[in-house]
């Protein structure tokens, strides 16, 4: 009787009781994974911050073009205004090298124009802009971890 | 009845004279090896050698059958075990200390130099046999009849030893090891290229997450040098040992290595230190079966003995002594004359031109060259999960334990590595002089490089080659052939080109004297 009782629930309680129990075990298993994995990320980090400064408007008259090396970065000034763009190559995260015709990556000759834009090569995506800004100081302040559309120059009003 | 008369001091020298003989007997169990019995004894009662069988078929003794490669592959991994071990002693793995202890150990300590080159050479040693061992088991079909899985294995021991050899390689922390890391942390990112094509970076930024966590951050720096330390001392070995140890077990349990079906001993072999005559009955004299000899596969015929085999003890064992004096002086000798790379300090604002990677990435890196993620994600995945499933797409089950399985295997493997290097070298030739989309049409959207680039078309040609020769056979392991020699040939030839033939800027040069100065 109690046989029949049972298939029309579908389930005993001691199937129910069991399959809780091994999906709690799995769940809790799966969150100490989870956990263990989060380790993995630092929550700080020894790095140096991506936001920098690199001295007065000043100093950068228009024509200069700066590599800061240690920071992967080309400050470019024009008559029209300061833009950065980083050094990094999309590739594999060679440092690019200027050239007459724009910048070129000694790993594997990822090729951009003037512009950052790639032309040649391996790399997936053009170098980027980074932006830059006008501290309260008035020095400049690059951040690398920010990037701007093509073409975003500071203007200054000197 | 004499211990009776003995006085206790009499009993104590008896036993100091015995001393000797007591403990070997102990040692060895069963005492000196000396007649058949015991030295089949020595064999299963030891912890080291019983995974090995008491007695060792023929053919598995015959140099020209398994050339000895995943021995020589075993003996150098413990050569680099040793011999890190001992580069421990004065390792220091942080960025400030790192590069100028191991210029302590090469300059510095006693032996280091020698020390330092042995391990460098035998771990690279291990890439080179550990694949040559693959091509072996290939060609001579031993990866069916129950051994599908250990094939398996076998693919994930290879990974494995790529794995180990590639973060060896960064722990120096000079000017090699910095790139690599920085080139290799990249690879781990290229996923990005795709989601970036599929506009859902933003989202699931799966590329930058496994590079942050491989190295602990965004960029390669002190977090980094620990982890890797970490993969290339413990991780990785702790892996690499345990499959090992199921690669050895699963070899034991389906009946030792491969034979032919149809097997004659040739006179030579009259030389093995030979079983007894049989002297008749249903289960010969000389012989005791145990639970310990049952096996997969054809067991042999129950009242005759075991065809074609001889005593592991000696005959097997002073074969791999040998293989194995013979795999440390080669090894010592090579070190001896060639030093591992030393170059100046890590410098992250200067990368090397060109920046390679370690030789054993080169083919890759010429495929990076193409595609980011194809060449280091994509295509490499692809390699692994075709070899991996090679068992269980060619499942016939003749030939096996034949080289080339037959006459016709032969041609198919010579027309493959015909096929293959002309196909190759004229991909590599083409994109040489003319480049590629990006040449010739400077806003081509990434997507469609990464779909179409010279990598993926030679993975697509070995594809549809393989099925044609399927196709044209009707044997899939005519297929498989074709499939396993033109991966071989395309892994030499990009290996090569990565390695010679590429400099500054990753530009084609036919030789290094003609690279540019700078």
């Amino acid at each position: 009787m109690s046989n029949e009782t049972h298939e029309k629930t579908g389930m005993s309680r001691r199937d129910f009781l069991g399959l809780a129990s091994l999906g709690a075990a799995v769940i809790s298993s799966l969150t100490v994974l989870a956990g263990t994995f989060r380790m993995f990320k630092a929550n700080v980090r020894y790095e140096e911050s991506t936001k920098f400064k690199i001295g007065k408007a000043e100093e950068f008259p228009a024509g200069t073009v700066k590599k800061l090396d240690d920071k992967g970065v080309f400050i470019l000034s024009k008559d029209d205004g300061i833009y950065a763009i980083s050094a990094i190559c999309t590739h594999l995260g060679c440092i690019v090298n200027q050239v007459d015709w724009g910048f070129q990556c000694p790993c594997h000759g990822s090729r951009y124009n003037e512009h950052g834009k790639v032309i040649g090569g391996p790399a997936p995506r053009s170098l980027e802009w980074l932006e830059i800004s006008e501290a309260v100081d008035g020095s400049l302040e690059v951040d690398t971890a920010k990037s701007v559309p093509v073409g975003t120059k500071l203007k200054l009003y000197a | 009845m004499n211990e009776l008369k003995q006085s206790g001091i009499d009993v104590f020298k008896h036993n100091i004279k015995s001393l000797l003989g007591s403990f070997a007997g102990s040692f060895l169990r069963s005492g000196k090896p000396t007649s058949d019995k015991s030295r089949a004894a020595a064999m299963f009662n030891n912890f080291f050698l019983h995974v090995q069988g008491v007695k060792t078929h023929i053919n598995t003794l015959r140099p020209t059958y398994t050339l000895g490669l995943g021995l020589i592959s075993f003996f150098l991994l413990i050569i680099t075990v040793i011999s890190g071990v001992l580069l421990m002693v004065y390792y220091s793995p942080s960025i400030e200390h790192g590069y100028t202890s191991v210029k302590d150990i090469n300059y510095v300590v006693f032996a280091g130099k020698l020390i330092r080159n042995v391990h460098k050479w035998a771990g690279e040693g291990m890439i080179i046999f550990v694949l040559l061992h693959m091509a072996r088991v290939f060609y001579t079909s031993s990866y069916k009849q129950g051994r599908e899985f250990n094939w398996v294995v076998g693919i994930v021991l290879l990974i494995l030893t790529f794995g180990i050899n590639l973060s060896g390689y960064m722990l120096p922390w000079d000017q090699l090891s910095y790139w690599a890391l920085v080139i290799v942390a990249n690879i781990i990112q290229s996923p990005k290229e795709i989601t970036d094509s599929l506009g859902i970076t933003k989202f699931f930024d799966v590329g930058v997450f496994s590079k942050e966590l491989f190295l602990g951050g965004l960029t390669a720096g002190k977090e980094s040098l620990t982890r890797v330390y970490l993969l290339h001392i413990m991780l990785l070995p702790i892996f690499l040992f345990i499959f090992l140890g199921v690669h050895f077990w699963r070899i034991r349990k389906d009946g030792g290595l491969t034979k032919p079906d149809v097997f004659e001993p040739k006179p030579i072999d009259a030389g093995l230190a030979a079983l007894p005559e049989k002297r008749g009955g249903i289960f010969p004299t000389n012989k005791t079966y145990g639970l310990m000899e049952l096996a997969h596969g054809r067991t042999p015929v129950v009242d005759r003995d075991v065809e074609n085999t001889v005593l592991s003890w000696p005959n097997l064992l002073i074969a791999e002594a040998a293989l194995f004096v013979l795999c440390l002086a080669g090894v010592i000798a090579y070190s001896f004359f060639i030093d591992a790379p030393l170059k100046e300090l890590a410098n992250p604002m200067i990368p090397e031109n060109p920046a390679k990677a370690p030789w054993y990435f080169l083919g890759l890196q010429e495929l990076l060259s193409y595609s980011a993620f194809m060449g280091g994600v994509g295509l490499p995945g692809l390699a692994l999960l075709g070899l991996a499933l090679i068992p269980y797409l060619d499942k016939e089950p003749y030939h096996v334990g034949i080289w080339f399985s037959n006459k016709q295997g032969k041609r198919i493997a010579l027309e493959s590595l015909v096929v293959s290097t002309i196909v190759i070298i004229g991909l590599l030739a083409f994109v040489i002089n003319f480049g590629w989309f990006r040449n010739w049409w400077p806003n081509v959207p990434q997507m469609l490089i990464t779909l179409i680039n010279p990598g993926n078309i030679w993975v697509g040609f070995m594809i549809v080659w393989s099925l044609y020769v399927i196709k044209r056979t009707g044997s899939t392991r005519m297929g498989a052939i074709a499939l396993f020699t033109m991966f071989l040939i395309s892994f030499l030839i990009y290996t090569y080109v990565g390695t010679e033939l590429r400099g500054p800027n990753w530009d084609f040069f036919w030789s290094k004297s003609q690279w540019p100065i700078h």
